[in-house]
């Protein structure tokens, strides 16, 4: 408790700071900087195969396989077995020209380069890095059936709206099944006792949980009028702790990157930054386009600043959300990559050591972001509703 | 770019997935859960201040029934004194009343035997004077022819009378 309470501090202290907040768009900027460069490199090293296929052997890149696996896909990949990928495949539903268009992802049998055309409704398809395009006519070199920019390299194929059950998707809705299960189950043994009893099994181990976010985190950062975002805040710890956990299993109904998926963290803090300003108040508003206590002629410029604020706020939650869980995937799975990289099994023991500590503090992790996640938005709803009191 | 691109597909689908788990959760889990939870920690406030009071109540009358012991403690020395001091009084007055009483009767004893006792005498007196006239009738009937006798009888008689 006392750990909690300092951490709290500590945290509430660097919000007050805006620290953080800086520290994130570095953060971000660097991981842009990154992924633009793996991208480079794919494509790069796409062509140096293709040119050095018969030469010597070129030494194992992890990035590739690292990067597919942050990345979203249609299809769920469980393992190879005798050089074939098998997997579940899962449903791809596109809103095209023609209207909805579903078929099976094992269509494309396991194509993610272009070069396997699925024609449904007289529209043709194509998988490109796990991405829906309308084909081309005619494909443009290497059986890609793609057009791509000269310079750029960047394919100009256009895209039907794609609403497929992705693996993200699909581990997303289980993770909301597992919660609606989970938390029913507990709710069952509250409506089930007549007296009140202590809670038992499961409800046992997610009252203080819960407890503690009313209290800890909604009570002490909202104030009086706490009651009707608890709910929220509840939803979000939960949902961002069960799939960052689920994300952390390496078999099966884990392994993917669901809150580690920037789309997944962008709605989450856009339905913060909508409720943040629909309960702001008066006070909130003229804090923000014209802040008390300062000379006029800064005014305008702090509601430059203040403005910017209603959308770095969120955005910082959905990078560091982002960056915590998607750093932890490719940690993990560079250190398990080192024995590929050497080529020797001798490696091995480091590697799983190695990726046994990390996954130790994945764990810590798992719950620190729900637990960031969730303060902060009490925190930026709490700032929003602060009354004046001088 | 495109691990930082957020796909149309998962927006769509995080954000009715997350919609409807809030709606379900918030209706079905969290609402019942809280309002549980919160009934529950109000009857437990609720009995650890009944449990309070009661403790007070009871020091309370406590306290007044150890005033209503003192009370009753000094009532009854003082009954006990005073019934002491009654009991002394009546004793008192009794020894005195018995001994005024006592010094009453001597005196009238006393009174009465020096009554009696003079009685006594004027009746002894008055019969040996009835006695010596009876006597000295009988001696002068008896006597009297004889005048020697008469005489050494009259003086004897006198000497007699002079004995007492």
């Amino acid at each position: 408790m006392v750990e909690q309470v300092s951490l709290h501090r500590i945290l509430k202290s660097i919000s007050l700071k805006k620290l953080n907040r800086f520290f994130l768009l570095f953060l971000f900027a660097s991981t842009v900087m990154q992924a633009t460069n793996v991208e480079v490199d794919v494509h790069e090293s796409d062509t140096a195969k293709e040119s050095t296929l018969d030469k010597e052997k070129k030494a194992y890149d992890p990035t590739d396989d690292i990067m597919h696996h942050i990345a979203d896909s249609h299809g769920w990949h469980l393992f190879d077995w005798k050089g074939h990928e098998i997997g579940i495949p899962l449903p791809v539903i596109l809103y095209t020209d023609k209207g909805l268009v579903v078929f099976s992802s094992s269509a494309f049998h396991h194509d993610s380069e272009g070069k396997h055309i699925v024609e449904i409704k007289g529209q043709r398809f194509i998988n490109f890095h796990n991405k829906i395009y309308y084909a081309s006519e005619i494909p443009s070199g290497h059986g890609i059936y793609a057009q791509f920019n000269e310079t750029t390299h960047v394919i100009s194929n256009s895209k039907p709206w794609d609403i497929s059950i992705t693996k993200n998707v699909a581990s997303l809705l289980l993770s909301a099944i597992i919660i609606l299960w989970l938390f029913l189950s507990v709710a069952r043994f509250y409506k089930r006792q007549q007296s009140h009893r202590s809670p038992k099994g499961v409800a046992a181990f997610m009252e203080p949980i819960i407890i503690f976010v009313r209290d800890e985190i909604a009570k002490e950062n909202i104030g009086p009028h706490y009651k009707r975002f608890v709910p929220l805040l509840l939803t979000f710890f939960f949902f961002i702790w069960i799939n960052n956990v689920m994300g952390l299993v390496p078999l099966f109904p884990g392994g993917a990157n669901v809150t580690g998926n920037i789309a997944v963290t962008m709605v989450l803090a856009i339905i913060v930054m909508i409720v943040t300003n629909i309960n702001g108040n008066k006070n909130y508003w003229s804090h923000i386009f014209w802040m008390p206590g300062v000379p006029v002629a800064v005014k305008p410029l702090l509601a430059v600043v203040e403005f910017i604020g209603i959308f770095t706020k969120p955005f910082s939650l959905m990078i560091r959300l982002f960056a915590n869980i998607t750093a932890g995937h490719i940690i993990v799975l560079s250190l398990i990559s080192l024995i590929f990289i050497f080529e020797t099994a001798l490696v091995s023991p480091v590697s799983v050591l190695l990726t046994l500590f990390i996954s130790v503090l994945e764990i810590l992790v798992t719950a620190l972001q729900a637990y960031i996640f969730t303060l902060l938005t009490a925190l930026y709803i709490g700032a929003a509703m602060h009354e004046e009191h001088h | 770019m495109d691990i930082v691109t957020p796909g149309f597909g998962l927006i769509f689908w995080t954000s009715i997935t997350f919609m409807l788990l809030l709606f379900l959760l918030t209706k079905f889990a969290w609402k019942p859960i809280l309002n549980a939870v919160q009934e529950r920690e109000e009857a437990i406030d609720g009995a650890l201040e009944a449990a309070e009071k009661a403790k007070n109540d009871l020091l309370s009358l406590k306290s007044s029934n150890e005033d209503l012991l003192k009370e009753a403690r000094t009532e009854r020395e003082q009954i006990l004194k005073e019934a002491r001091e009654m009991r002394e009084k009546t004793i008192s007055e009794a020894k005195e009343a018995a001994s005024k009483e006592a010094s009453k009767v001597m005196v009238s004893a006393r009174e009465q035997i020096e009554n009696e006792k003079l009685a006594a005498m004027t009746e002894v007196k008055n019969q040996a004077a009835k006695l010596a006239i009876e006597m000295a009738e009988r001696v002068l009937r008896s006597e009297l022819k004889d005048p020697g006798a008469q005489e050494a009888m009259v003086s004897r008689a006198l000497d007699e009378v002079k004995m007492n």
